[in-house]
């Protein structure tokens, strides 16, 4: 679970600082929510977004926006012979959004398409809290860091965030046809 | 009573520590618990919170006056029907309005406005008219008038908001020299950035181009005294959840000499007067203009939020979240990686502070201070043009109300810094 990552035990990546921030624990009883939201794996895929930027000649793109917060991400597809050969995005957003869209392209890049729409079930499964463990240990190697992002499901107000990318993806996917 | 032209010159004290004691045992919600911290209401731009006197005027109502108005000849229609309208006369007090009848009930300030572009616009508006707006305007005193425009092929002209998050009213005179602005729709008090904009200096030039202004009074209403004939105003909107009333009441008021002339909006019952086969006519006003049973509750809930709020005394509020405001603004001027927006000088603020993080985005910033219980808001505030005009997606927004204190900065202050903990300096 993502919720260890930042445990009381042991310096962070930053230094000792971070575990001290979210364990000083007036709020405390067990680990606080805001550690599995965010968790150093969600913040090094804000901090150094991985696949951000533009492909050349994409074969299907898709820009969505969040109406309510005015954060948007694009998502460009290189698509050949039904697998997603490169996959860019751009995006303007919290932390949330721009890790999910970094983990999402991590993900998807080389995955035949059928099964990055699985995926994005699977993923949208995951954030409402439909994620029973059945059949756990075959997604979780498809999900990757994906799973950190089920700490989301206990913050409603940002489910958006963290499915915005996933719905640029469908969206790329839907206008290829 | 003739109340400050200029809210730069109030002179009133901020609340003791003992005023503001009695001010929150007024207020039941504030004491509620947030996880394990206690609440710090800071969202007060989009909503207030309620005093013990309004809920048990609403309670009241209920319990021993609900009937409808101006129907019944029974005895609970006659006190419905006196404490709407003398709800009513309370709203024109709190404006200075010269007469209760040019007070109409809305459902708030959104709905005043569009009743202005709807029954005023379609009369008054014509091809090739412009309608002056500025950047800083809520959607809600926008849209009403796009669609105006578009039905109408008027043209749409914005005064234009300077790095400090004031109107650039030099502007004015070129925009005015078409003599074409048939009205100004303004906003008395930003509700992103907290300005208070110079309304009268704006009317006399626009009434001297031959227009008329509206004033989007749902910030106003709320944080400062308001006197529309000071102000110089044609229309004045405001909401009753924004001032410590409840929600789905709003008054809007108009100038004697343009209501009269204005035509109906809705059609219904209420607002007629004799109702043939093919037409009908028009009730006195302000009945023409409120078809339906009105919401009846909500207008004595309002009325009694004015005068709780008059009882603290408007100066005072507004002098009380300059307090806030500028307490806010010194301990976080040299935060790092803040960027505030608004005025400088606090005494051309009401009691808003918008701001980015330049680690953290404002959705970041909004979930991590309410997980110690302080509620602010992230996102465009309804206020795209504005946040396009200042090149970020969002703000987060502190905004504060007669009952928050100065212990509430400093939470708010400790609250930024744990974001700063998470996120880093970058």
């Amino acid at each position: 679970m993502g919720t260890s990552e930042r445990g009381d035990a042991g310096p962070g990546p930053e230094g000792g600082r971070r575990p001290d921030v979210l364990g000083h624990n007036a709020l405390g009883r067990g680990a606080h929510p805001l550690e599995g939201l965010y968790q150093e794996l969600i913040l090094s895929h804000h901090r150094n977004p991985r696949y951000r930027g533009t492909l050349g000649a994409p074969t299907a793109h898709a820009h969505i926006t969040n109406p309510t917060c005015g954060d948007s991400v694009t998502v460009g597809l290189q698509l050949r012979d039904g697998i997603i050969e490169a996959v860019r995005f751009q995006g303007e957003g919290c932390a949330i959004s721009l890790a999910a869209a970094s983990m999402m392209a991590s993900q998807v890049e080389g995955m035949p398409l059928e099964e990055a729409r699985s995926l994005a079930h699977r993923f949208m499964m995951l954030m409402r809290g439909e994620d029973a463990g059945q059949d756990s240990e075959g997604w979780d190697a498809a999900l990757g860091d994906l799973r950190a992002l089920a700490s989301v499901a206990r913050f409603p107000a940002r489910l958006r965030c963290a499915l915005l990318p996933f719905e640029a993806l469908e969206a790329a996917l839907v206008s290829t046809g | 009573m003739t109340r400050a032209v200029t809210l730069e010159s109030i002179a009133a004290r901020p609340f003791s520590e003992d005023e503001l004691r009695d001010i929150r045992r007024q207020f039941p919600i504030l004491d509620t618990r947030v996880g394990d911290a206690d609440l710090v209401y800071l969202d007060n731009a989009a909503t207030t919170q309620k005093p013990l006197a309004v809920l048990d005027a609403l309670q009241n109502y209920y319990r021993t006056s609900n009937a409808n108005v101006h129907r019944g000849m029974h005895e609970l229609s006659r006190r419905a029907t006196e404490g709407f309208e003398a709800a009513r006369e309370r709203v024109a007090r709190w404006l200075n309005a010269p007469h209760p009848h040019q007070v109409i009930w809305t459902r708030g300030t959104t709905e005043g406005i569009n009743l202005v572009a709807y029954s005023w616009g379609e009369a008054n508006i014509q091809a090739g008219d412009e309608i002056l707006l500025t950047e800083m305007e809520h959607h809600s005193n926008l849209v009403p008038w796009q669609l105006l425009a578009q039905r109408k092929g008027a043209v749409l002209r914005y005064l234009s908001v300077d790095e400090e998050g004031q109107l650039v009213l030099d502007a004015l005179p070129a925009i005015l020299a078409s003599g074409r602005v048939r009205l100004a729709a303004i906003t008395h008090i930003s509700n992103a950035l907290g300005t208070v904009n110079p309304i009268r200096q704006i009317a006399d030039a626009v009434h001297a181009a031959g227009g008329v202004i509206l004033v989007d009074g749902a910030q106003g209403a709320a944080h400062a005294p308001v006197d529309v004939q000071a102000l110089g105003a044609d229309f004045y909107a405001l909401s009753g959840h924004k001032l410590a009333g409840p929600t789905g009441i709003g008054a809007l008021w108009v100038r004697g000499e343009i209501l009269e002339a204005m035509p109906p909006w809705q059609g219904g019952g209420e607002m007629i007067r004799e109702v043939e086969r093919d037409a009908s006519t028009w009730a006195d006003l302000p009945h023409k203009f409120e078809a339906g049973t009105p919401n009846i509750a909500g207008a004595i809930g309002l009325a009694a939020a004015l005068d709780f709020l008059e009882s603290v005394g408007p100066e005072r509020i507004l002098a009380h979240e300059r307090a806030l405001v500028g307490a806010s603004l010194e301990r976080l001027r040299d935060f790092p990686g803040i960027r505030i927006f608004g005025p400088a000088d606090v005494n051309r603020r009401a009691g808003v502070l918008s701001f980015t993080l330049e680690q953290a985005h404002p959705h970041d910033i909004s979930t991590i201070l309410d997980t110690r219980g302080v509620a602010i808001r992230a996102g465009h505030h309804c206020t795209q043009l504005l946040m396009k005009r200042y090149g970020v997606p969002a703000t987060a927004r502190a905004s504060f109300y007669l009952y928050n204190t100065l212990d509430e900065v400093d939470r708010l202050v400790s609250a930024l810094h744990t974001v700063q903990d998470i996120f880093g300096d970058l």
